[in-house]
């Protein structure tokens, strides 16, 4: 038993919910009560959709388990069937029907209908939502494909010479709820299509099950969100022999490294690479002298594991920032992870708890947070500016505007996101600088909301938790007069740093002198 | 009873289950702690029903199930055990744990009411345990509300003194508000169940008058009887009409006259009226169709018809306690149309097939209608907003109003300039 207060992920029908939602001409008939029926509004409301979910609640209420709970799911699944005709069922079972067993998924293979049903076993009580809906994708993609396994050849990606056309490629993984897929695959299509690339299908965004056949008419398949797509890229290759990709685009330098491994897997000549860096503003941007003050800045980093990956790639070498901090709750992608911290000097943080997150981010005291919306709402509450930069995702990570994470334009968009609340966080600094000033109006609100960032505050709220731990340590009025000078932004880690120092040295009484003692110390 | 047709159906649904009522609950008593005891699902469910408020670290919980303690109940109660010692280490200010049971934890039948009784004998005089079950399969949205205030009932010393009690979660203003009617009227001695605070629970007895402030709590009622409390049969304070006849009710079971009511309700009444006149005139005559979520919905159509002049095509609700709703039937239209239970495929059928103005209906509905052209309003909002009694009646027709108003802003080209 696991105590949860907000989690990161849903349940593993939700993962179902949205590969489904993504596709057209798609129904699941989901056996589950009605309390369930919630995860629509994460599709209307969240991404504003103006469908419903293709899903269908069996609704089993308690007087209906002791009786026949089998007949009602089929009896759903017949209505469902007649009303919808989708050209592929999906039928699965959330977690209360997962302990009664009636197996939805034989029921409807027994009844008789003559389109493909996928049989949706996905383990409520120890997977979650985007092992779901990789389950979901690949088991879809198993049936609609099986049967064409033994009479075709491998594919080679070198066929589209023999063929006398562009060479074609599948775009795997973008779905509902997944963090600006809309406008990722847009951007991706863009620029494969500017290399001569054309694009077969996407998929599960806006495909239906025709196209899901038609995958093996591609010659690779780009594996562009790896927690809903690699299962199924890697059966592809099993299979059909198809190569997949395995370079997330995401950053100038990754974007470049995808197009190059996409040209080596077809055999296709790049002509244009002088000319792909100068495809985004953030190289020029990030060189501009205007970014000086970026060198070095903070940054504590936390989401899925390949917006993570990426975001650390980017804050590190395209941005000049210094990660202070690594992590995911996507345990799937835990090795990566670790991989890259290990990389940047830092421990990887794999866990589902957002308190843990919020510990981690506090002793690591960055100056800026990428996150998901936890993650904001725990830098919120430390005063640290924070861009979100995967799932779990609110109403405002669905922008009206063309809004990318991937190419090009995504990394304009990203220097952006990430540079403003930045340049915020200044603005603060320079606040604080001057309130002093009798030109300053009392009660200017800061964008931040309410939170601990004068040193009263900081002193106080610190004296209240660490009674005990740093019994003994005074701070003298010079060194809390030196210390309301130090931006806010590292007044927290100065003051750590002070006490440790003070410890270390046995220093009972903190002046203004022990405080550049401890800077030169620690520097 | 005016001749209203009742019909019963069943199939799939679009409705949440009891455990959201724990969204609005803890907020009504903050020294209270909502632990579920259920799935990732549970988890997922009350955190999308509420939303944005992530602010804090919440005080309600999920103890979520995983496969190891599915294999042996007795595992179970201990890893419970444990994750009610970790919680109350972490959250000492907790007066009382709400063990909530949930779908799957019925289904696998963990006993609560067994753990709860357990963990009172060890934190005796520091946290008090009450169970109840907020699951799918046996309650609907605010019934959740229902079975928690139901298990705090034996825990309700009795007391003979004579009191008005009002029952339901209002909204604190309102609840102030109300009080000071009371008085106003002779009553002096008024408690609130939910009280703001998990541990002032107000004393019980053959003297205590139950008024009800929310129409979703058969359950409640009918214990509150058991301990000899008198249930003042009333329509709920919902618009003018419901609560000027709420407060006759009262006011006839404290002898005071109904002229003294009348005496300091009528300027409220008066200014009400007032303020509800711009959003009739956007109602009137508008058709409206409710589907079933928070068991409101008979009160609202009741004064969406008789004070905002609606027309109602279809009055939808997850449960019907007719004993319970028998005033608020009485004041409903001939002929309305309420329907028990719910088909959703069927019933949104006939919702496109009456082209109703406006539809109130659950989240997961109301955008895509919307963009089949038919305006709505969400239910949930009617839980979380002020709604209730005199003043709050322009308030409450805004509600239904805005979408409207909003539908005609922006179909109409009002700048001349253009």
């Amino acid at each position: 038993m696991e105590l949860t207060l907000w989690t990161y992920e849903g349940p593993p029908h939700v993962g179902a919910m949205r590969i489904a939602s993504s596709m057209k001409d798609i129904h699941y008939v989901l056996h589950a009560p009605q309390g369930d029926t919630y995860a629509d509004l994460l599709f209307t409301m969240i991404e504003r959709r103006g469908q419903r979910p293709p899903v269908t609640y069996t609704t089993f209420q308690a007087r209906d388990l002791g009786g026949d709970t089998a007949e009602l799911v089929k009896k759903n699944i017949k209505e469902a069937v007649e009303r919808f005709k989708p050209k592929t069922l999906l039928v699965g079972e959330s977690c209360t029907a997962e302990l009664i067993q009636d197996q939805p998924g034989a029921l409807a293979k027994g009844m008789g209908f003559d389109m493909p049903i996928v049989n949706l076993e996905l383990p409520a009580y120890s997977k979650k939502e985007n092992w779901g809906a990789s389950e979901t994708f690949y088991q879809l993609t198993r049936t609609l494909l099986k049967e064409k396994v033994s009479y075709s050849e491998k594919i080679s990606p070198l066929r589209w010479k023999e063929f006398g056309r562009r060479p074609k490629v599948n775009i795997l993984g973008p779905s509902l709820l997944g963090f600006r897929c809309r406008d990722d695959v847009i951007e991706i299509q863009r620029i494969l299509s500017e290399q001569g690339i054309d694009t077969n299908v996407v998929a599960p965004l806006g495909a239906s099950p025709d196209d899901i056949e038609r995958l093996i008419d591609a010659e690779i398949n780009i594996c562009l969100y790896p927690e809903i797509a690699e299962a199924s890229c890697e059966w592809l290759k099993r299979n059909f022999g198809m190569e997949y990709t395995s370079t997330i685009p995401i950053g100038i330098k990754n974007t470049i490294e995808f197009i190059n491994e996409v040209h080596k897997k077809l055999d296709l000549p790049l002509t244009n690479k002088k000319e792909l860096e100068n495809k985004s503003k953030l190289p020029w941007y990030s060189k501009s002298v205007d970014s000086n003050y970026l060198t070095g800045k903070r940054v504590f980093i936390f989401g899925d594991g390949t917006h993570a990956i990426a975001a650390a790639k980017i804050a590190k070498e395209e941005l000049g920032f210094e990660v202070v901090g690594l992590g995911t709750y996507s345990r799937e992608m835990a090795r990566q992870v670790r991989a890259t911290a290990k990389d940047l000097n830092v421990e990887a943080l794999i866990t589902n708890n957002y308190l843990e997150v919020e510990d981690a981010m506090r002793k690591a005291a960055p100056e800026l947070v990428l996150g998901t919306q936890m993650e904001r709402h725990s830098a919120k509450r430390l005063g640290i500016p924070c861009s979100v930069i995967s799932t779990p995702m609110h109403v405002q990570d669905v922008p009206a505007r063309y809004s990318p994470q991937m190419g090009w334009e995504g990394a304009n968009v990203i220097f952006d996101d990430w540079v403003h609340p930045l340049m915020m966080g200044l603005e603060e600094h320079l606040i604080d600088m001057f309130k002093h000033d009798f030109e300053f109006v009392d009660g200017h609100q800061s964008h931040l909301g309410h939170t601990a960032t004068n040193t009263k505050d900081i002193l106080n709220s610190d004296e209240r938790k660490e009674k005990n731990s740093k019994k003994g340590i005074i701070w003298t009025e010079s060194g809390r007069a030196e210390l309301t000078k130090v931006p806010f932004f590292v007044r927290g880690k100065v003051k750590t740093n002070t006490e440790k120092y003070a410890i270390l040295r046995g220093i009972p009484e903190i002046s203004d002198e022990t405080l550049y003692d401890a800077k030169a110390y620690f520097s | 009873m005016s001749k209203v047709e009742f019909n019963k159906e069943t199939g799939p649904r679009e409705v949440f289950c009891g455990l959201t009522s724990i969204v609005w609950l803890h907020r009504r008593m903050p020294d209270a702690f909502f632990l579920v005891v259920g799935s990732r699902t549970c988890a997922h469910l009350i955190q999308s029903a509420a939303g944005v408020m992530i602010f804090a670290e919440p005080r309600f919980g999920t103890a979520i199930l995983e496969e190891k303690d599915l294999a042996g109940l007795a595992d179970a109660h201990e890893e419970l055990d444990r994750v009610v010692n970790d919680l109350i280490a972490r959250r000492p200010e907790i007066k009382t744990l709400f063990l909530v049971g949930s779908c799957p934890s019925e289904v696998i039948k963990l006993d609560l009411a067994t753990v709860a009784e357990k963990l009172n004998k060890r934190f005796l005089g520091q946290v008090r345990f009450v169970n109840y079950s907020g699951s799918g399969i046996e309650t609907t949205f605010t019934q959740g509300e229902d079975g928690a205030l139901k298990a705090l009932i034996p825990l309700m010393e009795s007391s003979d003194e004579e009191k008005l009690l009002l029952v339901g979660t209002l909204a604190n203003n309102v609840e102030d508000r109300f009080k000071k009617i009371f008085r106003n009227l002779g009553i002096s001695n008024i408690e609130s169940f939910p009280p703001r605070q998990s541990t002032e629970l107000p004393k019980i007895g053959k003297n205590t008058k139950v008024l009800l402030t929310q129409p979703y709590l058969s359950d409640t009622v009918r214990d509150l009887k058991h301990r000899g409390c008198e249930i003042i049969s009333a329509p709920f304070p919902l618009g003018i009409e419901g609560s000027t006849e709420w407060f006759l009710a009262a006011a006839r079971s404290f002898n005071i006259s109904q002229l003294k009511v009348h005496e300091i309700i009528s300027p409220l009444i008066s200014r009400s009226k007032l303020a509800l006149e711009s959003h009739k005139e956007i109602l009137k005559g508008k058709r409206l169709f409710l589907l079933p979520e928070s068991q409101l919905e008979i009160s609202l159509a009741r004064f969406l018809h008789n004070e905002c002049e609606m027309d109602l095509i279809e009055v939808g609700t997850p449960y019907l306690n007719k004993d319970l709703m028998k005033e608020e039937i009485n004041l409903l239209p001939d002929n309305t149309k309420i329907v028990e239970g719910q088909h959703v495929e069927k019933q949104l059928d006939r919702v496109r097939e009456s082209n109703p103005d406006l539809v109130v209906c659950g989240m997961g509905l109301a955008n895509p209608l919307e963009a089949e052209g038919i305006s709505t309003k969400w239910s949930i909002e009617m839980v979380f907003s002020p709604i209730h009694g005199i003043d709050q009646a322009a308030d409450l027709a805004g509600l239904f109003s805005k979408p409207l108003r909003r539908n005609q802003i922006l179909t109409t080209k009002t700048l001349v300039t253009n």
